[in-house]
């Protein structure tokens, strides 16, 4: 479903976030992104997103070169991405409801259609009765998954996360990560970038550690599995 | 959970639209989608109105500028034009010419090629309009006898009816034995429509730079909206919104701008026309001109807020190109 081969990212004629970096990551896996600040974790993620493009080497997702996207292609490549990150990126001008629904009005599902789904989202998340809130209103946690039913409202195949437990408490973490376990077990791929090391450990699930813009491990394991 | 993840290829097929609906969904989606937008990007417009009213009625004054001024051009064009088709030469006759003299004359001169119509006004009858009209009707009672002469209007042909000819006709009459004097109004005729014709180029510059100035106090309003929306064109941007998608509530509110600066300049028109025709019939009248101020008509009203639609969408497009496609959800995701 993710696939980087060589990929290396350079920003000034100095600065290098990765360097030849190769993984892949099939249909339902779930692996976690793990390296201490500036290891190049979140340019990974934006190489992904389409938010940067690699200056060496291949990035595709669901079987499509990233590489030479078109600029105009980029918003069709985010919708099946969905995408959770530590500030949520909520919008504190509207409700809950229209913050989930957000993913769906950019793609022109009907007003029927929204409300279903955005219901089904929530419900997902255990927030069905807070539709009607300002996120504002709502705790960091129940923030954060907010933010979750927004990136899976469209059932993307694939879910990024950037650092989503970093704000909240072991046992908040764990339910999230839970909902992340969930969606891998029906087909989603799940990337999740944390420093929470003691999280990672007690999930057991495939790690890929960056050290200065270089995968130290994770690489080989399953480089069978396929989208 | 009852959702499947769909494969990237399948659904790419499908490009912006959304789910398996036929097209005919589609494009109700995509109205219902435009209807909203354009009712939030009003509702946001009279939710600030101080500030709306503000811009709309910079751009109102400064449409009603020019359009008044290219209202007042067609009144003025409509006089010359309608003089010049009238264009006629006035014939005074000398005071020794008698009735029978002056009957000859007419018939003479309405053989003529170049002259259509001889119309002979009475000595009498020029001073019973006189007496009518100037109010010196008692002066008058003191004079022995008529002062006044026998008067020819002389109307030339449409062929003669130019500068040329009307000015060959008038240098003809004025030979005559019996012609006292030949009164052309061609001259100030012909300096009114030079004036006129510079007053029109003046005002059309005019327009080009107003209709420009409207474009920039759109295009800046926009820029300030676009900062204050930052937030949410950013995570539009990060769910896969097209740039037209980001685009279109700005556009919208670009166009609600012009339809009010329009109203607003139509508003400003009316009034002036309704303040300033009552003074201006007065002097009409008093040099015998049936001039007036015309308003706009119907068609020119919805033409000036097709063209203020027009000029604010295109200020929110120029805003839209320059801002909206700089910001990039990149800065979303913290470095790391």
């Amino acid at each position: 479903m993710i696939e980087f081969r060589q990929v290396t990212k350079r920003y000034d004629s100095d600065h290098t976030a990765l360097r030849h970096v190769s993984f892949e990551l099939g249909r339902g896996e779930l692996a976690f992104l793990t390296g201490h600040s500036g290891a190049g974790k979140s340019t990974l993620l934006k190489l992904i997103l389409l938010m940067e493009r690699p200056t060496a080497g291949e990035v595709r997702v669901g079987g499509q070169l990233l590489n030479t996207m078109p600029r105009r292609q980029i918003p069709y490549v985010r919708r099946h991405i969905g995408a959770v990150f530590q500030n949520h990126q909520l919008l504190f001008d509207r409700t809950v409801f229209d913050n989930v629904a957000m993913p769906l009005e950019v793609m022109g599902v009907s007003h029927g259609d929204i409300g279903r789904r955005v219901r089904a989202a929530l419900d997902k998340v255990g927030l069905l009765s807070k539709e009607k809130m300002n996120p504002v209103q709502l705790s960091g946690g129940e923030q954060q998954r907010v933010g979750i039913a927004r990136a899976v409202v469209n059932k993307p195949p694939v879910l990024l996360a950037d650092e989503p437990t970093g704000n909240l408490d072991p046992e908040l973490s764990a339910d999230i990560m839970h909902l992340f376990e969930q969606f891998s077990q029906v087909g989603v791929t799940v990337l999740i970038a944390t420093h929470d090391i003691a999280l990672i450990e007690s999930m057991g699930r495939r790690r890929l550690t960056l050290s200065q813009g270089e995968l130290l491990a994770g690489q080989a394991r399953r480089a069978g599995a396929r989208a | 959970m009852s959702r499947t993840p769909r494969k990237p290829s399948e659904s790419r097929a499908r490009g912006a639209g959304p789910n398996r609906s036929s097209l005919s969904g589609v494009l109700a989606s995509y109205r219902s989608h435009h209807l909203k937008v354009a009712r939030d990007s009003a509702h946001r417009l009279l939710a600030a109105p101080v500030a709306s009213a503000m811009t709309w009625a910079v751009m109102g004054i400064a449409l009603a500028l020019p359009v008044g001024l290219l209202l007042l051009l067609t009144s003025l064009q409509g006089i010359s034009a309608g003089w010049e088709s009238a264009a006629r030469v006035t014939v005074y006759l000398g005071g020794q010419v008698s009735d029978e003299g002056a009957g000859q004359l007419r018939s003479q001169l309405t053989g003529r090629d170049d002259v259509a119509e001889v119309v002979l006004i009475h000595r009498d009858q020029a001073l019973a309009e006189f007496r009518a009209n100037s109010g010196l009707d008692e002066a008058l009672d003191y004079l022995d006898e008529n002062p006044l002469p026998h008067t020819l209007l002389v109307t030339p042909v449409d062929s003669a009816r130019n500068a040329a000819g009307v000015d060959r006709l008038a240098g003809q009459l004025g030979s005559l034995e019996a012609v006292a004097r030949v009164q052309v109004d061609l001259g100030w005729l012909q300096r009114l429509a030079a004036m006129t014709d510079l007053i029109a180029r003046a005002v059309w510059v005019l327009t080009v730079l107003l209709a420009a100035a409207v474009i920039l106090v759109i295009g800046n309003t926009i820029r300030l909206a676009i900062e204050n929306r930052r937030d949410e064109i950013l995570v539009a941007k990060l769910v896969g919104g097209t740039d037209a998608f980001v685009r279109r509530p700005f556009l919208y509110t670009g166009a609600w701008y012009g339809l009010g600066g329009g109203l607003v300049a139509v508003a400003i028109l009316q009034l002036a026309i309704w303040w300033l025709n009552g003074p201006v019939r007065e002097l009409a009248v008093l040099y015998n001109s049936e001039f007036s101020l015309r308003g706009l008509p119907l068609d020119g009203v919805l033409g000036l807020l097709l063209v203020a639609v027009a000029l604010g969408w295109v200020g929110a497009w120029l805003a839209v190109r320059r801002h909206l496609d700089a910001i990039e959800p990149g800065e979303i995701a913290g470095a790391g």
